[in-house]
This record gives structure tokens, sequence and C-alpha cells, in this order.
């Protein structure tokens, strides 16, 4: 099965509350001099993907686009995970761009890179959860959609996945070529490269694209849509300790619960 | 009919309040755009006929019915299928899906084959000059965003429980019959069983949450949880790490990436408050956090707090209530 990952680079989401802030002018999260990490889910879906390699042979590539300067961690621990092959699509632009701009870019290289099975990206992103990138790849890609998953298995030379739901989970036969997102599970935790994979992730080939490349035009916002403000919300809560041994606490708030007639 | 078309859900046989909250988050936009109101009604079975009435009753002027056996909970394929012929026909200026299992699939494919802008997850609605202004929540929850949509058409996915049902505002409606001829075994996806995970009070719609965290410990931990929950008559969820450990079913994950709530009373336990959970817990009417470190995060948001081991304050919360219920 041979398999492209998308990889987006994101501000460590796990930052704590007082470091995290918006430039007025790009409205977005500065991302200046913080820690970039390779966004949660997508790193599952990496670990999804080796794994159907391990069962089933084929090719897995990391494709990631964003400003060149900002990815190589994010490239080379996707090689040490053991993805064969990187291709970075530069593009200094992309943490302002919305997924419907990015993945008409995406959906370019995908077709550059040729033949695939299957694409994987995270179910949303850390930054701006879109979650809409899976869907728009199998549009223009003309492929099977599935988004939320958590397993995939082989089966007859298509894929049953498990996909989360409302009420719990579904199994859902899928045709390849496919492009499904992913979400978390026990079985899917990202694996830590030892020392010896990221010396041999150092020998990878790295392939490096511009959006010019790939004939991209330079749309600037994704459609009519624009991002016109971003703001921290203000808490007006003030919180009142209840104070004393348990058994007082929870009469205190007992009494507290039923003066606003919740109990 | 160009104007807004609403998707309403009957796959599982009747329709469920997430297609009435659209009506409601339409409203929003039908009056200041003086757009009117069409549904496009997509499902099986018989509970049909009463999903018309009831669209019928919240303002729905054309419904746009769409009977198919292969309308089935999560078949997305069929539900696209029914969709591209329900737009040709309307040819509607905003499209406004719930941002459920099938809707997060259905809407940016929808959006693509229409060349249609896209905004996702929003939590609200409003409208300036001729554009739709949509908010939703960026940064697992720590920054809310506003994205001014100005094309048309555009396709718009509406977080559940983000509105509220609206009042009825009974209209006399049409019904077009659209027919969908699609062979069910020649879709490229298809759900072949459905599981559903324990959960005895439905979370979504629970007056009263009682979630727990990474500092209950474990599943001994939620045996707790839950006889404060059945105390105060609510149900019980989680923040990630208890879902992602595997300590409680997925479905009780409240926050970004599970579920959104907004109970009367939300008790949390052993949760730190990380942004990723804040963000489904916000619109709670009151929040009591309970948490062994003063620091915690969760106390900025809460509105009663107790500092100490939950495992001595949840077993005496519980006693007090059951008294004061006794009483």
């Amino acid at each position: 099965m041979d398999t492209i990952v998308c990889l987006k680079q994101v501000v460590d989401p796990e930052l704590p509350q007082w470091d995290f802030a918006i430039d007025p002018a790009t409205k977005r999260q500065v991302r200046m001099g913080k820690p970039l990490v390779i966004s949660t889910y997508d790193e599952n879906a990496l670990e999804l993907a080796l794994q159907l390699k391990e069962k089933t042979g084929g090719k897995v590539t990391a494709l990631t686009l964003g400003p060149q300067g900002e990815v190589k961690d994010a490239v080379r621990l996707a090689l040490a995970m053991g993805a064969d092959e990187a291709v970075v699509i530069d593009d200094p632009q992309s943490p302002q761009r919305l997924a419907a701009d990015k993945a008409s870019v995406l959906a370019a290289a995908i077709k550059r890179i040729g033949r695939f099975d299957l694409v994987l990206t995270g179910c949303e992103s850390a930054d701006w959860v879109e979650r809409a990138m899976a869907p728009f790849l199998a549009e223009a890609l003309g492929a099977a959609c599935v988004t939320f998953i958590s397993r995939a298995e082989s089966r007859d030379g298509a894929l049953s996945v498990r996909r989360t739901s409302e009420e719990g989970f579904q199994t859902v036969d899928v045709r390849l070529p496919a492009v499904l997102s992913v979400t978390s599970d026990e079985a899917i935790r990202p694996r830590l490269p030892k020392v010896k994979d990221i010396m041999a992730a150092m020998r990878k080939p790295v392939a490096n694209w511009t959006r010019a490349d790939l004939g991209a035009e330079d749309a600037g916002g994704a459609k009519g849509v624009e991002v016109k403000d971003v703001s921290i919300p203000e808490r007006t809560t003030k919180v009142e300790f209840l104070e004393g041994e348990p058994a007082e606490q929870a009469e205190a708030l007992v009494a507290r619960l039923r003066a606003l007639k919740i109990l | 009919m160009p104007g807004i078309l609403i998707v309403a859900s009957a796959l599982e046989g009747s329709m469920g309040r997430s297609s009435v909250e659209l009506t409601g988050a339409a409203r929003n936009l039908a009056g200041p755009l003086s757009l009117p109101m069409s549904a496009a009604l997509v499902g099986q079975g018989r509970g049909i006929g009463q999903a018309v009435e009831t669209l019928q009753q919240y303002g729905v002027q054309t419904v746009y019915r769409c009977e198919h056996p292969a309308l089935t909970p999560g078949q997305s394929d069929a539900v696209l299928a029914a969709l591209d012929l329900v737009v040709t026909k309307a040819q509607p200026e905003l499209v406004l899906i719930s941002a459920d299992t099938v809707g997060r699939e259905v809407a940016p494919r929808l959006a693509y084959r229409l060349r249609a802008a896209l905004a996702t997850e929003v939590m609200s609605l409003a409208v300036d000059g001729r554009a739709v202004m949509a908010r939703r929540q960026v940064y697992g929850g720590r920054a809310i965003a506003t994205l001014e949509v100005t094309a048309r058409p555009a396709v718009i996915s509406v977080k559940p429980r983000a509105f509220d049902v609206p009042q009825p505002q009974p209209v006399r409606g049409t019904v077009e019959e659209i027919s969908l001829t699609i062979d069910p075994e020649a879709l490229p996806t298809r759900v072949r069983e459905a599981q559903s995970e324990r959960a005895e009070v439905g979370l979504d719609d629970a007056q009263v949450v009682v979630g727990g965290g990474r500092g209950v410990g474990g599943p001994e931990g939620f045996k707790l949880l839950e006889e404060l929950a059945a105390a105060l008559g609510g149900a019980v969820g989680s923040s990630r790490p208890p879902a992602d450990e595997g300590w409680v079913p997925i479905t009780w994950q409240i926050g970004q990436t599970g579920k959104s709530i907004r109970p009367n009373l939300y008790v949390a336990v052993g949760i730190s408050g990380a942004a990723q959970h804040v963000a489904g817990v916000s619109g709670s009417r009151t929040i009591v956090a309970i948490n062994k470190d003063p620091e915690a995060p969760i106390f900025s948001l809460a509105h009663y707090g107790i500092v100490g081991d939950f495992r001595q304050v949840v077993p005496a919360l519980v006693a007090k209530i059951k008294a004061a219920k006794g009483a």
C-alpha cells in the first residue's frame, strides 16, 4: 500500500496560556521563537501509515506545506519514524492560508508524486481546526473519503476502517484510492525513533518544491472567506473557593447549588 | 429557489435536534438578508412525514424531500449524491449543514463541487451588509475567529448544540420530491456496522454533566464520578486524556475534538483546564471545579472551586446531595 501522509507544522499547542498571543498583522498566533511541532493528529496519521506499510508493504511519503526554513524538524522526525521519503512545498504564506487554498496545492503535489493508494491527514489541525482537508483532497483527487477514523486494516484490496461517530463507532468499507482523516487511538500512538533511525533518516530523499512548481496560483484568500478578527476571549467569572474539610466543602457547594435551583 | 438551504437529516429514520437547530441558525441570516429558507430533507423510513411537518413548524418554506434506502446513518456518499440533486434544483446562496459525522465529510465536498466558499464548525452567525459573519473557535478554543464570508454560494457547517432550538414559526410550505437513483453497492464507502458505546444519559442533552480528567487516575476513579452524576441526575464525560488512555469510551470525550456541551451545571473533576477541553464546556451555565492543584487553569473558568482530593470530596458531595434531596 503506497501512502502519502500530509503533515502540518504548528506552534506547540501545549504552550501555556501566558505564552499564547495573536499577531494583529497576520491575525494568527505569534510563531516567532515558539517551538514548532507536527500537529497532534497528523503524527497519529503517520503512525497508522507506517503500521499499514509493515503489514502490507509499499511506500510511505511524508508531504508537508510550509515555510521551508521552519519545517526541517518535522520532516526529519517523519523520516526517522519510518517514512521512506519526504516532499516539502515551500510556502512562506502557508500559516495564513485556509484549507481550501492549501488543498489545491497539496492535491497538485500528490498528483505529481504519482502513484498512491491512500492519502492520510490528521482529523483536524491543532491551530485552525477546519477539519476540511481530507474531504477537499478526496474531491480533488477523485478518491473515496472517510474522516475521523482511528483504525484501518487492509481487506481484499480495499480497507475496513473504524470511524468515530456521535454514538460510538462505525465500521466502514472503503475502496481505494481513498483519503482518510485520522483521530487518536491507543494503537496508533506515534512511535519514538531510535538513534539509528535518526541516523538513517539523514540519507532519505527529500524533494523541495514551490507553489509555482505546482502551478498553484496565489489566490490570496480562500474563495471569498476572509479572517476579519481573531481574539482571545476574556474570562469574566471569578471563582469562589469553598474552604474546609471535604464534608464542609460539600455542604457549602450543595447550599449554593440549591440557591441556584440546580438542586 | 435561491435562498438559504439547510440540510435536514433523517438518516436514522427520524429527524434529530441538530436539524431543528439549523433552522435557528438560518433565521439569523434569513431575515437580514431577506432570503427564503428551504431544506434538503434526506433520509428514509416512516419518520420522514413527521420531519416535513416539523420543518414547516420552524419556518421552512420549501422542503426538498429525498428518500432512498441508501440514506442511512454514516452514508456520506449517498447524502452527497442527494445534495447534488437538491442544490441543482434549489440553486441556494447559502447551505447550512450540521457538523456531525456525515456533515463534516459532506460540507467541504459539497463546497468543492459548487466552487463555493466554506466555513466549518461555526458557533454563531450574523450579517454585515451582504456578508455573513461566522464565528468559530480556533487554537484549541484559546481564541475566537470571525470569518467574513462574501462569496456565493457558501457552505457553512454548524457545530451541534451551538444554537438553541428556536421558537416555532409555522409556515404553510411546499414539498418537492427529489428522486435519487443510486446503486448502494456502487458507492465507494459503505457502513458495515455501527456500535454504540454505553451512555445511560445522553451527554448532548444532559442538564448536569460530571467530567473527569487525567487527575481521576483510571477507570476506578470514574466509578465515583458516575455515583456523583447519578446523585445529580446527570451524565458523565471526560477530557481527552481519559478517552485517549481508554479509561472511558471515546464518546464521553468533551472538548474541541469531542462533544460540545451547554448544561446547567458542569462539574470538572481532576481536569486541569486545557484549552482543548475548555472549548467544549465554556457554554455551561454554572461550572464547579474539583482539583488538588489550586493553580490549575480550570479554576479561572469555574464559578465554584474546591481544592482537595476528589476521592474524599466526591463521596462527601454524594452524601450531602442525597441528604439534601431526601430533606
